[in-house]
Protein backbone atom coordinates (compact mmCIF):
# COMPACT_ATOMS: atom_id res chain seq x y z
CA UNK A 1 0.00 0.00 0.00
CA UNK A 2 2.68 2.26 1.09
CA UNK A 3 4.93 1.52 -1.92
CA UNK A 4 2.35 2.02 -4.41
CA UNK A 5 1.36 5.64 -2.98
CA UNK A 6 4.88 6.60 -3.64
CA UNK A 7 5.68 5.04 -7.08
CA UNK A 8 2.50 7.20 -7.73
CA UNK A 9 3.85 9.99 -6.08
CA UNK A 10 7.18 9.63 -8.18
CA UNK A 11 5.08 9.16 -11.40
CA UNK A 12 3.06 12.12 -10.78
CA UNK A 13 6.05 14.14 -10.33
CA UNK A 14 7.70 13.00 -13.09
CA UNK A 15 4.58 13.59 -15.53
CA UNK A 16 4.65 16.99 -13.96
CA UNK A 17 8.51 17.94 -14.88
CA UNK A 18 7.75 16.34 -18.23
CA UNK A 19 5.09 18.51 -18.78
CA UNK A 20 7.14 21.49 -17.70
CA UNK A 21 9.60 20.35 -20.28
CA UNK A 22 7.45 20.18 -22.99
CA UNK A 23 5.55 23.79 -21.94
CA UNK A 24 8.83 25.49 -22.49
CA UNK A 25 9.93 24.34 -25.41
CA UNK A 26 6.49 26.35 -26.76
CA UNK A 27 5.17 29.55 -25.85
CA UNK A 28 4.48 29.74 -21.95
CA UNK A 29 1.57 30.65 -20.75
CA UNK A 30 0.05 31.45 -17.17
CA UNK A 31 -2.63 28.87 -16.89
CA UNK A 32 0.17 25.96 -16.17
CA UNK A 33 -1.98 23.26 -14.48
CA UNK A 34 -0.92 19.88 -12.76
CA UNK A 35 -2.57 16.56 -12.21
CA UNK A 36 -3.26 15.57 -8.74
CA UNK A 37 -3.43 12.41 -6.88
CA UNK A 38 -5.59 9.95 -8.92
CA UNK A 39 -8.08 7.85 -6.99
CA UNK A 40 -7.38 6.38 -3.13
CA UNK A 41 -8.38 3.58 -1.05
CA UNK A 42 -10.02 5.42 1.67
CA UNK A 43 -10.98 9.35 1.43
CA UNK A 44 -9.42 12.04 3.58
CA UNK A 45 -10.84 15.02 3.82
CA UNK A 46 -8.68 18.46 2.28
CA UNK A 47 -5.61 19.54 3.83
CA UNK A 48 -7.00 22.63 4.58
CA UNK A 49 -10.00 21.53 6.19
CA UNK A 50 -8.94 22.23 9.91
CA UNK A 51 -12.54 21.36 11.54
CA UNK A 52 -12.18 19.23 14.69
CA UNK A 53 -13.55 18.05 17.87
CA UNK A 54 -12.02 19.40 21.39
CA UNK A 55 -11.06 16.91 24.07
CA UNK A 56 -12.12 18.06 27.32
CA UNK A 57 -12.65 16.37 31.02
CA UNK A 58 -10.20 15.55 33.71
CA UNK A 59 -9.39 11.88 32.04
CA UNK A 60 -9.74 13.74 28.55
CA UNK A 61 -12.40 11.45 28.37
CA UNK A 62 -14.80 13.71 26.08
CA UNK A 63 -14.67 15.27 22.92
CA UNK A 64 -17.34 18.43 21.66
CA UNK A 65 -18.35 18.13 18.06
CA UNK A 66 -17.49 21.53 16.08
CA UNK A 67 -21.54 22.71 15.83
CA UNK A 68 -20.90 26.35 14.40
CA UNK A 69 -18.60 24.18 11.49
CA UNK A 70 -21.28 21.74 10.29
CA UNK A 71 -23.80 21.68 7.42
CA UNK A 72 -26.96 20.37 6.92
CA UNK A 73 -28.52 16.89 9.63
CA UNK A 74 -25.39 14.50 9.66
CA UNK A 75 -22.08 14.67 11.65
CA UNK A 76 -19.57 12.98 9.98
CA UNK A 77 -18.61 10.27 12.08
CA UNK A 78 -14.81 11.37 12.69
CA UNK A 79 -16.44 14.35 14.30
CA UNK A 80 -19.46 12.86 16.19
CA UNK A 81 -19.22 14.35 19.95
CA UNK A 82 -17.55 11.06 22.43
CA UNK A 83 -18.00 10.57 26.11
CA UNK A 84 -16.36 7.69 27.61
CA UNK A 85 -16.55 6.09 31.32
CA UNK A 86 -13.45 3.87 30.67
CA UNK A 87 -11.99 4.81 27.24
CA UNK A 88 -12.17 3.19 23.74
CA UNK A 89 -12.11 -1.12 24.49
CA UNK A 90 -9.83 -2.95 21.08
CA UNK A 91 -12.36 -5.48 19.97
CA UNK A 92 -12.12 -7.74 17.17
CA UNK A 93 -15.17 -8.45 15.06
CA UNK A 94 -15.07 -12.21 14.48
CA UNK A 95 -14.24 -12.75 18.72
CA UNK A 96 -17.01 -10.35 19.39
CA UNK A 97 -20.41 -12.01 20.88
CA UNK A 98 -23.93 -10.44 21.69
CA UNK A 99 -25.79 -12.37 24.57
CA UNK A 100 -29.28 -11.75 25.82
CA UNK A 101 -30.18 -14.32 28.16
CA UNK A 102 -32.51 -13.80 31.60
CA UNK A 103 -36.32 -13.73 31.62
CA UNK A 104 -36.56 -15.89 27.96
CA UNK A 105 -37.88 -18.82 26.27
CA UNK A 106 -34.29 -19.53 25.38
CA UNK A 107 -30.75 -17.44 25.76
CA UNK A 108 -29.15 -16.80 22.51
CA UNK A 109 -25.67 -15.35 21.49
CA UNK A 110 -25.16 -13.63 18.28
CA UNK A 111 -22.19 -12.88 16.07
CA UNK A 112 -21.65 -10.17 13.87
CA UNK A 113 -21.91 -12.48 11.16
CA UNK A 114 -25.29 -14.34 12.91
CA UNK A 115 -26.75 -10.42 12.40
CA UNK A 116 -26.08 -9.63 9.16
CA UNK A 117 -28.40 -12.20 8.28
CA UNK A 118 -31.35 -10.66 9.80
CA UNK A 119 -33.29 -7.97 8.00
CA UNK A 120 -31.62 -4.63 8.08
CA UNK A 121 -33.11 -1.64 9.73
CA UNK A 122 -31.55 1.89 9.00
CA UNK A 123 -32.69 5.02 10.37
CA UNK A 124 -31.40 9.01 10.93
CA UNK A 125 -31.55 9.74 14.62
CA UNK A 126 -29.16 12.36 17.30
CA UNK A 127 -27.71 11.18 20.47
CA UNK A 128 -27.25 13.81 23.16
CA UNK A 129 -25.37 13.53 26.43
CA UNK A 130 -27.56 14.11 28.89
CA UNK A 131 -24.67 17.03 30.54
CA UNK A 132 -25.05 18.47 27.01
CA UNK A 133 -25.96 21.75 28.72
CA UNK A 134 -23.92 21.50 32.02
CA UNK A 135 -21.54 24.34 30.86
CA UNK A 136 -24.42 26.79 30.45
CA UNK A 137 -24.41 28.80 33.73
CA UNK A 138 -20.41 28.60 34.05
CA UNK A 139 -19.25 29.70 30.87
CA UNK A 140 -18.17 33.41 30.06
CA UNK A 141 -18.73 35.30 27.16
CA UNK A 142 -16.32 34.11 25.32
CA UNK A 143 -17.75 30.49 24.96
CA UNK A 144 -18.66 29.09 21.45
CA UNK A 145 -21.85 26.68 20.30
CA UNK A 146 -19.52 23.46 20.28
CA UNK A 147 -18.38 24.55 24.22
CA UNK A 148 -22.35 24.85 25.20
CA UNK A 149 -23.50 22.15 22.90
CA UNK A 150 -20.97 19.92 21.40
CA UNK A 151 -22.12 16.76 23.02
CA UNK A 152 -25.22 16.16 20.26
CA UNK A 153 -24.20 14.68 16.90
CA UNK A 154 -26.13 12.92 14.19
CA UNK A 155 -25.79 9.72 12.06
CA UNK A 156 -27.65 7.32 10.18
CA UNK A 157 -27.39 3.75 12.17
CA UNK A 158 -28.19 0.75 10.48
CA UNK A 159 -28.47 -2.39 11.94
CA UNK A 160 -31.15 -5.16 13.29
CA UNK A 161 -33.78 -4.28 15.03
CA UNK A 162 -34.10 -5.19 18.91
CA UNK A 163 -37.44 -6.22 18.80
CA UNK A 164 -36.98 -9.19 15.62
CA UNK A 165 -33.69 -10.73 18.30
CA UNK A 166 -36.03 -10.57 21.12
CA UNK A 167 -38.60 -12.33 19.13
CA UNK A 168 -35.76 -15.15 18.40
CA UNK A 169 -35.07 -15.66 22.02
CA UNK A 170 -38.86 -15.96 23.12
CA UNK A 171 -39.28 -13.02 26.18
CA UNK A 172 -41.69 -14.41 28.81
CA UNK A 173 -44.60 -12.15 30.36
CA UNK A 174 -42.64 -11.12 33.56
CA UNK A 175 -39.93 -9.63 31.39
CA UNK A 176 -40.43 -5.99 31.95
CA UNK A 177 -36.80 -4.31 31.55
CA UNK A 178 -33.68 -4.96 29.81
CA UNK A 179 -30.17 -4.17 31.18
CA UNK A 180 -27.59 -3.39 28.43
CA UNK A 181 -24.45 -3.99 29.58
CA UNK A 182 -20.88 -2.72 26.98
CA UNK A 183 -17.73 -4.49 26.72
CA UNK A 184 -15.40 -1.31 27.64
CA UNK A 185 -13.50 -1.71 31.16
CA UNK A 186 -16.09 -0.66 33.19
CA UNK A 187 -18.58 -2.86 31.69
CA UNK A 188 -21.00 0.10 31.59
CA UNK A 189 -24.79 -0.65 32.31
CA UNK A 190 -28.21 0.59 31.67
CA UNK A 191 -31.87 -0.77 32.09
CA UNK A 192 -34.18 0.09 29.72
CA UNK A 193 -37.99 -0.59 29.98
CA UNK A 194 -39.38 -3.57 27.79
CA UNK A 195 -42.17 -1.91 26.17
CA UNK A 196 -39.51 0.66 24.73
CA UNK A 197 -37.05 -1.83 24.00
CA UNK A 198 -39.73 -3.63 21.60
CA UNK A 199 -40.63 -0.37 19.61
CA UNK A 200 -37.69 1.79 18.37
CA UNK A 201 -34.80 -0.05 19.61
CA UNK A 202 -31.50 -0.99 17.06
CA UNK A 203 -28.27 -3.00 17.40
CA UNK A 204 -26.71 -0.80 15.07
CA UNK A 205 -23.24 -2.32 13.39
CA UNK A 206 -23.38 0.61 11.06
CA UNK A 207 -22.86 4.32 11.13
CA UNK A 208 -23.03 6.92 8.24
CA UNK A 209 -22.99 3.51 6.10
CA UNK A 210 -19.77 2.08 7.40
CA UNK A 211 -18.75 0.09 10.31
CA UNK A 212 -19.39 1.91 13.30
CA UNK A 213 -16.37 4.03 14.49
CA UNK A 214 -14.18 2.19 17.42
CA UNK A 215 -14.85 5.18 19.83
CA UNK A 216 -18.81 4.74 19.18
CA UNK A 217 -18.67 1.75 19.70
CA UNK A 218 -17.33 -0.92 17.57
CA UNK A 219 -18.82 -3.27 16.61
CA UNK A 220 -22.18 -3.39 18.36
CA UNK A 221 -23.89 -0.21 19.69
CA UNK A 222 -27.65 -0.08 21.09
CA UNK A 223 -29.62 2.86 19.83
CA UNK A 224 -32.54 3.94 21.79
CA UNK A 225 -33.83 6.89 19.74
CA UNK A 226 -34.07 10.34 21.17
CA UNK A 227 -32.89 8.99 24.83
CA UNK A 228 -29.42 10.05 26.50
CA UNK A 229 -26.45 8.95 25.11
CA UNK A 230 -25.41 6.72 27.78
CA UNK A 231 -28.98 4.46 27.00
CA UNK A 232 -26.85 3.81 23.79
CA UNK A 233 -24.64 1.53 24.89
CA UNK A 234 -21.29 0.93 23.02
CA UNK A 235 -19.42 -2.45 22.52
CA UNK A 236 -22.85 -4.30 23.45
CA UNK A 237 -22.04 -7.62 24.25
CA UNK A 238 -24.92 -8.53 26.70
CA UNK A 239 -28.67 -8.00 27.16
CA UNK A 240 -30.49 -9.33 30.34
CA UNK A 241 -34.15 -9.33 30.37
CA UNK A 242 -35.60 -9.02 34.12
CA UNK A 243 -38.79 -7.96 35.65
CA UNK A 244 -37.28 -4.73 37.45
CA UNK A 245 -34.91 -2.14 36.21
CA UNK A 246 -31.37 -3.07 37.95
CA UNK A 247 -30.63 0.59 39.58
CA UNK A 248 -26.85 0.72 38.20
CA UNK A 249 -24.63 3.35 39.04
CA UNK A 250 -25.80 5.09 35.83
CA UNK A 251 -29.42 5.58 36.44
CA UNK A 252 -29.70 6.42 40.10
CA UNK A 253 -26.43 8.48 41.44
CA UNK A 254 -25.79 9.41 37.66
CA UNK A 255 -28.21 11.24 35.25
CA UNK A 256 -30.53 11.23 37.86
CA UNK A 257 -32.71 15.13 38.32
CA UNK A 258 -32.91 16.53 41.88
CA UNK A 259 -36.06 18.54 41.78
CA UNK A 260 -36.74 21.51 43.92
CA UNK A 261 -39.19 19.91 45.84
CA UNK A 262 -37.09 17.10 47.59
CA UNK A 263 -37.44 14.21 45.36
CA UNK A 264 -35.27 12.97 42.47
CA UNK A 265 -36.68 12.07 39.17
CA UNK A 266 -35.37 9.12 37.83
CA UNK A 267 -35.16 7.11 34.24
CA UNK A 268 -35.49 10.60 32.38
CA UNK A 269 -33.96 9.15 29.74
CA UNK A 270 -36.01 10.74 26.79
CA UNK A 271 -34.06 14.21 25.73
CA UNK A 272 -36.93 17.20 25.69
CA UNK A 273 -36.44 19.09 22.75
CA UNK A 274 -33.58 21.83 22.49
CA UNK A 275 -32.50 24.05 19.75
CA UNK A 276 -29.64 26.42 19.53
CA UNK A 277 -28.19 29.03 17.05
CA UNK A 278 -24.48 28.00 15.92
CA UNK A 279 -24.26 30.99 13.55
CA UNK A 280 -23.51 34.02 14.01
CA UNK A 281 -22.09 32.82 17.64
CA UNK A 282 -18.85 33.54 19.20
CA UNK A 283 -16.28 34.42 17.90
CA UNK A 284 -17.90 35.31 14.85
CA UNK A 285 -17.71 39.15 13.84
CA UNK A 286 -19.83 40.13 11.52
CA UNK A 287 -20.56 42.73 9.29
CA UNK A 288 -24.19 44.96 8.53
CA UNK A 289 -26.38 43.52 5.94
CA UNK A 290 -28.25 40.35 4.95
CA UNK A 291 -27.05 36.85 7.10
CA UNK A 292 -28.44 33.88 7.53
CA UNK A 293 -29.45 32.71 11.48
CA UNK A 294 -28.69 29.12 11.45
CA UNK A 295 -28.73 26.56 13.79
CA UNK A 296 -30.04 23.06 14.95
CA UNK A 297 -33.02 21.73 16.57
CA UNK A 298 -34.09 18.37 17.84
CA UNK A 299 -37.19 16.31 20.17
CA UNK A 300 -36.46 13.12 21.63
CA UNK A 301 -39.88 13.46 22.25
CA UNK A 302 -40.84 13.60 17.89
CA UNK A 303 -40.31 15.70 15.78
CA UNK A 304 -39.16 19.23 15.31
CA UNK A 305 -42.64 21.10 14.52
CA UNK A 306 -40.90 24.38 14.17
CA UNK A 307 -38.39 26.83 15.28
CA UNK A 308 -38.74 30.46 16.14
CA UNK A 309 -35.87 33.42 16.05
CA UNK A 310 -35.80 36.27 18.36
CA UNK A 311 -33.28 39.06 18.17
CA UNK A 312 -34.94 41.22 20.32
CA UNK A 313 -34.46 38.61 23.56
CA UNK A 314 -37.72 37.32 23.16
CA UNK A 315 -39.94 40.58 22.63
CA UNK A 316 -40.96 39.04 18.93
CA UNK A 317 -40.26 35.31 17.49
CA UNK A 318 -39.88 35.01 13.68
CA UNK A 319 -40.56 31.27 12.42
CA UNK A 320 -37.12 30.25 10.61
CA UNK A 321 -36.99 27.71 7.93
CA UNK A 322 -36.66 24.26 8.61
CA UNK A 323 -33.92 21.95 6.02
CA UNK A 324 -35.59 18.87 4.82
CA UNK A 325 -36.25 16.11 5.58
CA UNK A 326 -37.92 16.76 9.26
CA UNK A 327 -37.53 13.27 10.93
CA UNK A 328 -38.69 11.52 14.29
CA UNK A 329 -36.09 12.12 17.17
CA UNK A 330 -33.78 13.73 14.98
CA UNK A 331 -32.03 17.31 14.54
CA UNK A 332 -33.16 19.93 11.69
CA UNK A 333 -31.07 22.64 10.68
CA UNK A 334 -32.86 25.86 10.61
CA UNK A 335 -32.54 29.20 8.73
CA UNK A 336 -33.92 32.32 8.92
CA UNK A 337 -32.31 35.50 6.72
CA UNK A 338 -31.87 38.41 8.87
CA UNK A 339 -30.91 41.69 8.05
CA UNK A 340 -28.07 43.19 10.83
CA UNK A 341 -28.62 46.95 11.62
CA UNK A 342 -25.28 47.75 13.44
CA UNK A 343 -27.30 47.67 16.77
CA UNK A 344 -26.33 45.51 19.80
CA UNK A 345 -29.09 42.50 19.61
CA UNK A 346 -30.03 39.46 21.68
CA UNK A 347 -30.38 36.06 19.22
CA UNK A 348 -31.73 33.01 20.41
CA UNK A 349 -34.20 30.52 19.02
CA UNK A 350 -36.65 27.73 20.61
CA UNK A 351 -37.85 25.09 19.38
CA UNK A 352 -41.65 23.48 19.18
CA UNK A 353 -41.96 20.00 18.83
CA UNK A 354 -44.87 17.71 17.41
CA UNK A 355 -46.32 16.97 20.88
CA UNK A 356 -46.43 20.62 21.61
CA UNK A 357 -43.60 20.85 23.97
CA UNK A 358 -42.19 23.96 23.91
CA UNK A 359 -37.74 24.86 24.67
CA UNK A 360 -38.08 26.85 27.68
CA UNK A 361 -35.79 29.82 28.89
CA UNK A 362 -33.06 29.40 31.26
CA UNK A 363 -34.62 31.35 34.14
CA UNK A 364 -38.27 28.92 33.72
CA UNK A 365 -36.40 25.94 33.73
CA UNK A 366 -34.25 27.27 36.50
CA UNK A 367 -38.08 28.46 38.39
CA UNK A 368 -39.04 24.89 37.63
CA UNK A 369 -36.17 22.53 38.32
CA UNK A 370 -33.64 24.41 39.95
CA UNK A 371 -30.69 25.51 38.87
CA UNK A 372 -28.29 22.49 40.57
CA UNK A 373 -30.82 20.28 38.55
CA UNK A 374 -29.43 21.51 35.47
CA UNK A 375 -26.51 19.11 35.60
CA UNK A 376 -28.32 16.75 33.62
CA UNK A 377 -30.78 17.39 30.92
CA UNK A 378 -30.37 21.15 30.68
CA UNK A 379 -32.37 22.07 27.25
CA UNK A 380 -32.75 26.22 27.98
CA UNK A 381 -32.64 28.31 25.24
CA UNK A 382 -28.95 29.71 23.93
CA UNK A 383 -28.65 33.45 24.01
CA UNK A 384 -25.77 35.71 21.44
CA UNK A 385 -25.30 39.14 21.83
CA UNK A 386 -24.34 40.61 18.67
CA UNK A 387 -22.29 43.85 19.78
CA UNK A 388 -22.45 47.04 17.93
CA UNK A 389 -19.15 46.56 16.64
CA UNK A 390 -20.47 43.18 15.15
CA UNK A 391 -18.54 40.89 17.75
CA UNK A 392 -20.57 38.11 18.89
CA UNK A 393 -20.44 37.25 22.72
CA UNK A 394 -21.97 33.80 24.65
CA UNK A 395 -25.03 35.86 26.78
CA UNK A 396 -25.83 33.78 30.17
CA UNK A 397 -29.68 34.35 30.92
CA UNK A 398 -29.44 32.40 34.67
CA UNK B 1 -66.35 -17.45 5.10
CA UNK B 2 -65.47 -16.64 1.58
CA UNK B 3 -63.77 -13.34 3.08
CA UNK B 4 -61.58 -15.44 5.62
CA UNK B 5 -60.48 -17.77 2.55
CA UNK B 6 -59.42 -14.90 0.98
CA UNK B 7 -57.82 -12.68 3.38
CA UNK B 8 -55.83 -15.87 4.06
CA UNK B 9 -55.04 -15.99 0.26
CA UNK B 10 -53.82 -12.70 0.44
CA UNK B 11 -51.57 -13.44 3.28
CA UNK B 12 -50.22 -16.34 1.89
CA UNK B 13 -49.44 -14.16 -1.15
CA UNK B 14 -47.80 -11.57 1.13
CA UNK B 15 -45.52 -13.98 2.85
CA UNK B 16 -44.87 -15.53 -1.17
CA UNK B 17 -43.75 -11.93 -2.25
CA UNK B 18 -41.39 -11.14 0.98
CA UNK B 19 -39.16 -13.99 0.11
CA UNK B 20 -37.41 -14.98 -2.60
CA UNK B 21 -37.79 -18.42 -2.24
CA UNK B 22 -41.40 -18.69 -1.26
CA UNK B 23 -40.87 -19.90 2.31
CA UNK B 24 -43.54 -18.57 4.46
CA UNK B 25 -41.42 -16.77 7.04
CA UNK B 26 -41.60 -18.08 10.43
CA UNK B 27 -41.77 -16.02 13.91
CA UNK B 28 -38.46 -17.44 14.73
CA UNK B 29 -35.63 -17.47 12.09
CA UNK B 30 -33.51 -19.52 14.06
CA UNK B 31 -30.41 -17.43 13.84
CA UNK B 32 -27.89 -17.65 16.58
CA UNK B 33 -26.71 -20.18 18.84
CA UNK B 34 -27.55 -21.80 22.67
CA UNK B 35 -24.63 -20.33 24.69
CA UNK B 36 -22.72 -22.61 26.91
CA UNK B 37 -22.99 -21.83 30.40
CA UNK B 38 -19.70 -20.84 31.14
CA UNK B 39 -20.50 -18.19 28.96
CA UNK B 40 -23.60 -17.26 30.31
CA UNK B 41 -21.92 -17.64 34.24
CA UNK B 42 -18.45 -15.54 33.69
CA UNK B 43 -20.96 -12.97 32.11
CA UNK B 44 -24.12 -12.86 34.32
CA UNK B 45 -22.64 -10.57 36.90
CA UNK B 46 -25.30 -8.06 37.25
CA UNK B 47 -27.12 -7.37 41.00
CA UNK B 48 -30.93 -6.44 40.94
CA UNK B 49 -32.02 -4.32 43.94
CA UNK B 50 -33.24 -6.73 45.88
CA UNK B 51 -30.22 -8.61 45.99
CA UNK B 52 -30.26 -11.19 42.93
CA UNK B 53 -27.22 -11.88 41.36
CA UNK B 54 -25.38 -11.35 44.75
CA UNK B 55 -22.60 -13.86 45.14
CA UNK B 56 -21.32 -15.91 47.83
CA UNK B 57 -18.36 -14.59 50.01
CA UNK B 58 -18.67 -12.11 52.86
CA UNK B 59 -16.56 -8.62 53.83
CA UNK B 60 -16.53 -6.71 56.99
CA UNK B 61 -16.13 -3.07 57.93
CA UNK B 62 -12.04 -3.42 59.10
CA UNK B 63 -10.90 -5.40 56.27
CA UNK B 64 -12.80 -2.66 53.83
CA UNK B 65 -10.38 0.24 55.66
CA UNK B 66 -7.91 -1.59 54.88
CA UNK B 67 -8.98 -1.85 50.88
CA UNK B 68 -10.14 1.48 50.44
CA UNK B 69 -6.57 3.04 51.34
CA UNK B 70 -4.31 0.57 49.38
CA UNK B 71 -7.05 0.70 45.85
CA UNK B 72 -9.27 3.79 46.20
CA UNK B 73 -7.90 6.60 48.92
CA UNK B 74 -5.47 7.55 45.79
CA UNK B 75 -8.75 9.31 43.52
CA UNK B 76 -11.40 9.48 46.34
CA UNK B 77 -9.71 10.65 49.44
CA UNK B 78 -9.37 10.04 53.20
CA UNK B 79 -12.43 8.39 54.57
CA UNK B 80 -14.13 9.29 51.10
CA UNK B 81 -13.88 12.82 50.87
CA UNK B 82 -11.18 15.31 49.38
CA UNK B 83 -10.31 13.27 46.73
CA UNK B 84 -9.48 14.53 43.04
CA UNK B 85 -12.72 12.69 41.82
CA UNK B 86 -16.47 11.79 43.61
CA UNK B 87 -17.16 12.79 47.30
CA UNK B 88 -18.90 9.06 48.41
CA UNK B 89 -18.71 9.77 52.16
CA UNK B 90 -20.98 12.80 54.55
CA UNK B 91 -24.66 13.08 55.66
CA UNK B 92 -26.80 15.81 55.91
CA UNK B 93 -30.02 16.52 58.14
CA UNK B 94 -32.68 13.62 57.18
CA UNK B 95 -34.83 16.26 55.96
CA UNK B 96 -32.24 18.25 54.14
CA UNK B 97 -32.30 17.58 50.42
CA UNK B 98 -30.82 20.72 48.60
CA UNK B 99 -29.26 19.03 45.46
CA UNK B 100 -31.18 21.08 42.78
CA UNK B 101 -31.25 24.17 43.97
CA UNK B 102 -28.27 24.96 46.31
CA UNK B 103 -24.59 24.36 44.87
CA UNK B 104 -21.21 23.08 47.15
CA UNK B 105 -23.43 19.83 48.15
CA UNK B 106 -22.31 16.50 47.20
CA UNK B 107 -24.30 13.41 45.65
CA UNK B 108 -22.76 11.09 48.11
CA UNK B 109 -23.36 7.73 49.13
CA UNK B 110 -25.52 8.22 52.24
CA UNK B 111 -27.09 11.28 50.69
CA UNK B 112 -28.26 10.38 47.53
CA UNK B 113 -27.58 6.36 46.26
CA UNK B 114 -31.08 4.96 46.66
CA UNK B 115 -29.74 1.16 46.92
CA UNK B 116 -26.95 -0.43 48.69
CA UNK B 117 -26.76 -3.78 46.03
CA UNK B 118 -25.69 -0.62 43.42
CA UNK B 119 -22.36 -0.38 45.17
CA UNK B 120 -21.93 -3.82 45.48
CA UNK B 121 -22.24 -3.96 41.47
CA UNK B 122 -20.79 -0.63 40.78
CA UNK B 123 -17.20 -1.82 42.51
CA UNK B 124 -17.22 -4.92 41.29
CA UNK B 125 -17.80 -3.93 37.68
CA UNK B 126 -16.43 -0.66 37.18
CA UNK B 127 -13.69 -0.13 39.99
CA UNK B 128 -10.39 0.58 40.56
CA UNK B 129 -10.98 3.14 37.55
CA UNK B 130 -7.88 1.46 35.95
CA UNK B 131 -7.72 -2.19 37.20
CA UNK B 132 -11.81 -3.38 37.00
CA UNK B 133 -12.22 -6.73 37.85
CA UNK B 134 -9.12 -7.12 40.23
CA UNK B 135 -11.36 -7.26 43.34
CA UNK B 136 -12.79 -10.42 45.04
CA UNK B 137 -16.21 -10.69 45.45
CA UNK B 138 -14.97 -10.83 49.36
CA UNK B 139 -13.14 -7.46 48.88
CA UNK B 140 -16.54 -6.29 47.18
CA UNK B 141 -18.61 -6.62 50.15
CA UNK B 142 -15.93 -5.36 52.85
CA UNK B 143 -15.46 -1.77 50.99
CA UNK B 144 -19.18 -1.85 50.18
CA UNK B 145 -19.53 -1.87 54.06
CA UNK B 146 -16.66 0.26 55.04
CA UNK B 147 -18.73 2.83 52.53
CA UNK B 148 -21.81 2.17 53.66
CA UNK B 149 -19.79 2.80 57.82
CA UNK B 150 -18.59 5.50 56.35
CA UNK B 151 -21.73 7.16 55.57
CA UNK B 152 -22.89 6.09 59.15
CA UNK B 153 -25.02 3.62 57.80
CA UNK B 154 -23.56 0.80 59.17
CA UNK B 155 -21.30 -0.03 62.51
CA UNK B 156 -17.23 -0.47 62.53
CA UNK B 157 -18.38 -3.73 63.99
CA UNK B 158 -20.53 -4.85 60.92
CA UNK B 159 -19.85 -7.32 57.89
CA UNK B 160 -21.85 -8.00 54.96
CA UNK B 161 -23.11 -10.74 52.60
CA UNK B 162 -25.62 -11.41 49.85
CA UNK B 163 -28.30 -11.56 52.48
CA UNK B 164 -27.41 -8.59 54.87
CA UNK B 165 -26.50 -6.28 51.84
CA UNK B 166 -29.83 -5.69 50.57
CA UNK B 167 -31.85 -5.16 53.42
CA UNK B 168 -28.98 -2.02 53.71
CA UNK B 169 -32.29 1.31 53.81
CA UNK B 170 -30.61 4.21 52.01
CA UNK B 171 -31.87 7.17 53.30
CA UNK B 172 -32.49 9.09 49.84
CA UNK B 173 -34.40 5.35 48.82
CA UNK B 174 -38.04 7.31 49.05
CA UNK B 175 -37.07 10.27 47.38
CA UNK B 176 -36.69 8.82 44.04
CA UNK B 177 -39.81 8.75 41.56
CA UNK B 178 -40.43 7.37 37.83
CA UNK B 179 -40.32 10.50 35.36
CA UNK B 180 -43.13 12.07 34.89
CA UNK B 181 -42.64 14.85 32.31
CA UNK B 182 -44.11 13.17 29.09
CA UNK B 183 -47.36 12.95 30.32
CA UNK B 184 -47.60 16.49 30.08
CA UNK B 185 -46.49 18.79 26.63
CA UNK B 186 -45.55 21.10 30.29
CA UNK B 187 -42.11 21.93 30.89
CA UNK B 188 -41.59 20.05 34.09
Amino acid sequence: MGTSVLSRRRFLQATATGAGVVLAGQKATADVRRVGPWASQYGERSPFDKVNRTISGNLQHESETPQQALSGMITPSSLHYERHHAGVPTIRPEEHKLLIHGMVEEPKVFTLHDLLRFPQASRICFLECAGNGKHHFKSDEKTTPQRLCGLISQSEWSGVSLSSLLREVGVKKSGSWLLAEGSDACLLTRSIPMERALDDVLIAYAQNGEAVRPEQGYPLRLIVPGCEGSMNVKWLRRLEVSDQPFMTREETAKYSDPLKDGTVRQFSFVMDAKSIITQPAYPLQIEKGWHEIRGLAWSGRGQVAGVEVSDDNGSSWHQAQLQSPVLDKSCVRFGLLWKWDGKERLLTSRVIDSTGYTQPSARELIAIRGKQSLRYHNNTMTTWRVQSDGQVFYQRMD
Amino acid sequence: MWARSFSLILLFLLLMSSTSSGSPVPEKLGIGFVPSPELVKAWDTAIQPDGRGLPPGKGCVTDGQRIYVEQCQVCHGISGKGGQYDVLAGRLAENLFPFAAESGHPKTIGNYWPWATTLFDYIRRSMPLLTPGTLSDNDVYALSAYLLHLNELLPESACLDAASLPQIEMPANKRFVPDNRLETSAVR
